[in-house]
């Protein structure tokens, strides 16, 4: 068959291409591949993502530890298969000393099984928050300076029984990893203080007819915990209201943004006065935060939000603890994990340091939801955690007897 | 089917490529060369002919086999033995729409099927719904699975035809999506599995590059000629046949609903071959393994690359996987997969056959003699 001879060329082809990119190596530039999803329902957020990358890199003027940074950009599509797939390009590829990725939970697992494969490379999050990333079973070389999904809760569960008075809170939640780790990380604090959980609903992303949902939930409660996000929080929201439901909301950490804010229901007062918590506040008044944000504006990227969002914040504040090992170990990529389990790392939200699974230790933000004088909404800052572990103040045994977050982990009915 | 039906059908088809080969279309090269094949080769001409061919076959077989030692890890794995893994799977559909005339949109879901057996019954991180079966038998399980599966589908959608059949697959592909992820019990929803890994053998770990792309490489040539042979075979001459006149052969006596559900469980077997490969590749599965776009995707790797022989296949794959992997260093921006789809679209306008029939009319050109 003349055809198999196509298949020839193209191998020949390939293999030149992988001689080709094997050769363009330079003693003073240093290749840091970057991961992020620009494809598929998360590719807003991947931009963000990248957005942050280069705002860091760029007032590094790529460079770093006295060697030229050279970016090297790849995307997956948020499946876990894909992310891998890239990574193993980069690194295998592209050569890359230090990578920086990937962006959702479940890719980040599986980006740290990659890891112990590589161990001469730095393997270093995106804004991936998945529990098990670095608590169970964690590569040596993986570093994560931006927090998992539980930790965005902290200080929620103890402010919500303490100062707002709700004693029984029933959760709605999406259905996967990381609602499960931010309904743990509410719920070890709620329970603790004394709160009952009478009814969870896992629902499955992207649902559009809450009316079940809805009917199925319990009379007697003092409030709801809402984990959806985008779209199914409005949808959510504006059923609710339209069934006649009368209770105030709880937000997760993706629940009460934008979407949420310019929501134009009748019952948009009663949002007011949501809390919520996250690893970023828009509204917080402090100088490295509003010259983040500011440096953010100047940079005049395209389609860029107002403030920058969770998904830049993580890439940057990561890229940044790349940048500032680097310039300490002076551009040595062997000793620089070594550097960044030790270092201390001041970011827009307040220093952050590794626990000795490489896992960020940093502030939690716990907002409200506020009416300006103008009469728009925003998030206030009410309380910042300080030095959130991914524990969550329980004991490495206590936690882990409990284990990670499920449908059905924790309960206290 | 008595063997004399076969030889009917045989002899029919042959009949119908050398009277009027314009009309019989694609089925006409394909069974004319069979025929001649069946026969010794005795002139020259023919015999110089099959040699130059064993020795292609030879030449590429070679190159294949010394790949990986040419090649980096990198090479090895994700373009040489993922384009191959992605290939066996596109081949099944290459197989059902080239030959059988109908196109399914199932395969990837055939080969979730699998992929989702492997993890059920074999090891998997999920500990508590994986049963731990030796991977033999997870395997085993996983590809009979499979040829069940592909046979209720074939059951379903035979009856219908061209845009129909796509429909009913797609329907099919999209609730098995939906129902991977949002049952909890069996599939571990969202989640699915992680951490499967092919066996270990005699030392050998499959995981690694080299050995994972001599499995591959080894399924894909078994693969390949299985359909190879298959379609000069009675049984694919008259699948054949009811492709081109379904109406004729049944009056001939041929029971083509029967065919096309044997051909769709023939499909099920390597889809469900390569999706065993694929979890084994990536190491786990989820509902995003066998979601739309990944349907498509199988469509789209058995198209640039050409229905008219199983080769297709695994040169669409080849192109796919480079392209999904190097497109990004030609547009360093986030506009890359205007690249793959610009790729694909030239493929297509410029050659409906997709790149073996490029490759066709650039020898046509080149020898207008020999234009067959």
């Amino acid at each position: 068959m003349k055809p198999t001879k196509i298949y020839f060329s193209a191998t020949v082809l390939g293999m030149a291409l992988a001689s080709l990119n094997a050769t363009a190596q330079d003693q003073d530039t240093l290749k840091i591949g970057v991961l992020a999803t620009l494809e598929g329902a998360l590719t807003v957020s991947g931009q963000d993502g990248m957005r942050g990358m280069e705002l860091a890199m760029r007032q590094h003027d790529f460079t770093a530890g006295g060697k030229k940074i050279e970016v090297i950009r790849a995307s997956s599509t948020g499946q876990p298969d894909t992310a891998v797939n890239a990574a193993r390009k980069l690194v295998e590829q592209d050569k890359v000393a230090i990578l920086i990725g990937p962006l959702s939970g479940s890719e980040g697992i599986a980006v740290k099984d990659y890891a112990k494969t590589q161990p001469g490379v730095v393997f270093v999050n995106g804004s991936s928050a998945a529990q098990e990333t670095t608590l169970k079973d964690p590569a040596p070389n993986f570093y994560r300076f931006s927090t998992d999904g539980a930790q965005w809760s902290a200080g929620l569960g103890t402010y919500v029984y303490k100062d707002k008075g709700y004693k029984k809170v029933a959760i709605v939640a999406e259905d996967y990893s990381f609602p499960y780790a931010q309904v743990q990380g509410f719920m070890i604090e709620f329970c603790k203080a004394g709160g009952k959980v009478p009814d969870k609903q896992w629902v499955p992303l992207g649902t559009k007819d809450y009316s079940s949902v809805i009917a199925k939930l319990p009379t007697e409660i003092d409030a709801i915990y809402v984990a959806l996000g985008g779209s199914d929080a409005v949808n959510f929201f504006s059923q609710y209201e339209q069934s006649g439901g009368d209770k105030p909301f709880i937000g997760g950490s993706i629940t009460v943004d934008q979407t949420v804010l310019s929501y134009k229901g009748k019952r948009r007062d009663a949002l007011i006065g949501t809390p919520a918590a996250g690893p970023t506040a828009d509204n917080w008044d402090n100088p490295a935060w509003n010259k983040f944000v500011q440096d953010y504006r100047d940079a005049k990227f395209d389609n860029a939000y107002a403030t920058p969002g969770l998904f830049a914040h993580a890439y940057y504040v990561n890229t940044k603890a790349v940048l500032a090992g680097l310039d300490a170990v002076k551009g040595d990529v062997s000793k620089l994990g070594a550097h960044l389990a030790s270092m201390t790392l001041d970011t827009p939200t307040g220093p952050v340091k590794l626990d000795e699974n490489r896992n960020g230790v940093a502030n939690i933000f716990l907002t409200e939801v506020a009416k300006s004088d103008d009469g728009k909404l925003y998030n206030k800052v009410v309380k910042v955690t300080p030095d959130v572990t991914q524990t969550l103040g329980l004991s490495k045994e206590e936690f882990e007897k409990m284990g990670f977050g499920t449908r059905t982990n924790p309960e206290c009915k | 089917m008595s063997a004399n039906r076969w030889r009917h059908a045989m002899d029919t088809a042959g009949a119908g490529a050398r009277v009027k080969p314009g009309i019989s279309g694609r089925i006409a090269p394909q069974s004319g060369r069979g025929a001649s094949h069946t026969r010794s080769p005795s002139t020259p001409d023919e015999r110089s002919r099959l040699q130059r061919k064993c020795a292609r076959y030879l030449a590429v077989l070679v190159i294949l086999l010394a790949y990986p030692w040419l090649a980096s890890d990198f090479f090895t794995f994700q373009i040489g033995a993922q384009s191959l893994v992605l290939g066996i799977i596109a081949l099944s559909l290459t197989f059902l729409a080239g030959y059988g005339g109908m196109v399914s949109l199932s395969q990837m879901t055939i080969a979730g099927i699998a992929g989702y057996a492997v993890a059920i019954f074999g090891h998997s991180a999920v500990t508590q719904i994986s049963l731990a079966w030796p991977w033999w038998l997870a395997a085993l399980i996983a590809v009979i699975l499979a040829v069940v599966a592909a046979t209720l589908i074939g059951l379903i959608s035979v009856r219908t035809d061209g845009i129909y059949t796509i429909m009913i697959t797609l329907a099919i592909g999209v609730a098995m999506f939906y129902l991977t992820q949002q049952n909890y019990t069996i599939f571990n929803g969202f989640q699915g599995f992680s951490n499967l890994f092919p066996p270990e053998i005699s030392g050998v770990n499959l995981k690694d590059p080299m050995p994972f792309y001599y499995l591959s490489l080894c399924i894909a040539l078994v693969a390949y000629a299985a359909v190879k042979y298959l379609v000069r075979a009675p049984f694919g001459i008259a699948l054949q046949g009811t492709r081109d006149n379904a109406r004729r052969m049944r009056a001939l006596g041929f029971n083509v609903a029967a065919h096309r559900i044997a051909a769709h469980a023939f499909a099920g077997l390597l889809a469900g071959i390569g999706g065993v490969l694929l979890v084994w590749y990536n190491g786990r599965i989820s509902p995003g393994t066998i979601g739309t776009t990944a349907l498509i995707n199988v469509l789209i790797i058995a198209v640039i690359g050409g229905l008219r022989h199983p080769l297709g296949a695994f040169l669409g794959a080849l192109v796919f996987i480079l392209l999904q992997n190097f497109a990004i260093d030609l547009i360093d921006r986030e506009r890359f997969n205007l690249v793959i789809g610009g790729a694909f679209l030239l493929i297509l306008i410029f050659s409906p056959d997709g790149l073996l029939g490029l490759w066709r009319r650039v020898r046509g050109l080149l020898h207008p003699a020999r234009k067959q």
